[in-house]
């Protein structure tokens, strides 16, 4: 570990060299150009006991509802449930549509808000006063994901290790997944002499 | 006691690059036979799913004296495999021409620009910029498609690297990579007229070699060539034409609606399955095939691949006669390498008991 810092970073002599323009946009990562403010997600996640309550009930419906989205065609029903999945999760969790929804998991902050998109805990540059290292004027995602973890009844599932994201998902809904999953499970538990059929 | 040395290899060692000449931007040796004007051979190593350097080196071994320089592909089809860096780090040793491909699909620009210092350290001559498949097409397709860069500016990038001393931030190298650049061209998908101007902004990028796609297809090839002669392309670059046999009617069949860029004619499907023997009606029309590119002009090599059927280089080299008689360098052991292997075998395995006495004796 140097104590001095040198006087000019790399970062700051690209910036320089950089051609000089009229149009100098904000020096923020892409993400945070398609969502300026965070109000709305520090509201989910200040409330994270009641959307998870609401979010296991809301669960609950859906897979009432498998049998009418099996008799439709799950493939036909995506377009709609994802449009309407997309605006509302958009609009509570600032949702980037990874199509593999943890926030249950992560104490309902979006992990995929994170400009290193993290999904198994904060990295070692979170800033003292709590700020992401990227983003200086943003709470980090997971100082936020543990203090709403800490409000859920289920909150010990920030410890589970997340897989790698799957890309190849991206884009697709996330709840028809999780209750197509749901169903198999329950067929496979009342079925456990044909184990094999649902996996 | 002298040793005798191969040409294009380096007295103080194999492993080490060799005289810089004027006019070359590597210290290579395939970049020295194809300005020699010989007609150049490289193929393909199959990258092992191993950890064992063992695998690569008898990979390699199979091309001993054959072949000018070793493909060291990086994840090819999108499939996880060794990397191309590390094969290039182990044939580099044993005094191997290997080309390091670089696919923009897994590395953005910090992770290529790295790579390329570390090769060119490790003795890397030549570097073949790809744009690489899709995710989708391999073995993991849930990873994240990079393609920070494509083949384009991965050329102009080492490009500048080299010629210029420069990243491309503009932070200056203390030693820039000397590096034989070259790329992929294919002539056998559409846009076809497209295709000769697209190999021309290749070599404005940098490329001074291009290895093509597999061509089953002659007269289409021709085509491609004309009008690249036409616009000057051969003056400026190596073509290396991509040549494989094709194992059976069946693969030839399967390759052509799965693999992506690849035409394979009726013709040949039909050449193949009237064969008795498919597999060496296969190999013939590889040899065939080398036999007619090799007399058009600007065709200045082949790129052998032979997925799987590795084992078929030597013999489709060998019986095409491309080389004309010239034996391209070859792995030999060292003259003091083999005294000493012979000495220590002599200690270890006969039944000796030497005393000071009896090597007083045996050295007088």
């Amino acid at each position: 570990m140097s104590e001095k810092q040198p006087a000019v970073t790399q970062a700051t002599l690209v910036k320089k060299a950089a051609p000089k323009s009229d149009y100098k946009p904000a020096d923020v990562s892409p993400q945070r150009r398609v969502q300026r403010t965070f109000a709305v997600r520090l509201w989910s996640i200040r409330h994270s006991r009641l959307l998870e309550w609401f979010y296991s009930r809301f669960a609950d419906v859906f897979l009432l509802m498998h049998p009418l989205w099996k008799g439709i065609g799950y493939g036909r029903v995506e377009a709609p449930v994802k449009f309407v999945e997309k605006r509302v999760k958009g609009f509570m969790f600032d949702c980037r549509m990874c199509g593999q929804c943890v926030l249950s998991s992560t104490g309902m902050s979006c992990p995929m808000n994170c400009p290193k998109q993290l999904r198994n805990g904060p990295c070692g540059g979170v800033r003292a006063n709590g700020n992401c290292e990227v983003e200086p004027d943003m709470p980090c995602v997971w100082v936020k994901a543990w203090e709403g973890s800490r409000n859920m009844k289920h909150g010990d599932k920030i410890l589970t290790v997340q897989k790698p994201v799957d890309q190849s998902l991206r884009e697709t809904s996330a709840w028809l997944r999780v209750t197509a999953q749901a169903a198999a499970a329950r067929e496979a538990a009342q079925n456990p002499q044909n184990p094999g059929a649902s996996a | 006691m002298s040793v005798r040395h191969q040409r294009d290899e380096n007295p103080a060692g194999v492993h080490l690059p060799l005289d810089p000449l004027p006019g070359h931007s590597s210290r290579g040796r395939l970049e020295r036979v194809l300005r020699r004007g010989e007609f150049a051979v490289t193929t393909e190593l199959n990258p092992p799913d191993s950890a064992d350097p063992e695998d690569v080196y008898n990979r390699a071994k199979i091309f001993d004296g054959w072949v000018d320089a070793i493909n060291a592909v990086d994840a090819s089809g999108a499939n996880c495999h060794m990397s191309s860096v590390g094969i290039c780090a182990l044939l580099t040793r044993m005094g191997y021409a290997p080309i390091m491909q670089i696919a923009c699909r897994d590395k953005n620009r910090i992770a290529i620009q790295g790579d390329v210092l570390g090769g060119a350290a490790m003795g890397v001559a030549n570097m073949l910029c790809l744009t690489g498949d899709g995710v989708q097409a391999g073995d993991q397709p849930g990873a994240k498609p990079v393609f920070d860069l494509d083949s384009m500016s991965l050329l102009e990038t080492i490009r500048i690297m080299r010629d210029n001393g420069k990243f491309l931030s503009g932070r200056k190298l203390t030693t820039p990579p000397q590096v034989f650049l070259g790329a992929a061209v294919n002539p056998f998908a559409p846009p076809y007229d497209f295709r000769p101007i697209h190999l021309g902004k290749k070599i404005a990028a940098g490329a001074q070699f291009v290895q093509t796609q597999y061509c089953f297809d002659v007269p289409m090839f021709r085509t491609f060539m004309q009008t690249a002669r036409d616009l000057g392309h051969t003056e400026k670059v190596f073509i290396l034409c991509g040549v494989g046999p094709l194992a059976s009617a069946k693969t030839a069949k399967w390759i052509r609606s799965n693999v992506p860029g690849i035409h394979i004619p009726d013709a040949v499907i039909k050449r193949l399955e009237g064969a008795q023997d498919q597999k060496k009606e296969g190999k013939q029309l590889c040899i065939d095939i080398i036999n007619e590119v090799k007399e058009i002009p600007g065709v200045a090599g082949v790129h052998v691949m032979a997925y799987r059927q590795e084992e078929y280089v030597a013999e489709i080299v060998d019986e095409s006669g491309v080389l004309k008689g010239r034996q391209p360098w070859k792995r030999e052991i060292r003259r003091d390498d083999q005294i000493v292997a012979e000495r220590l075998d002599h200690i270890l395995h006969d039944e000796i008991t030497e005393t000071q006495v009896d090597m007083v004796k045996t050295a007088h």
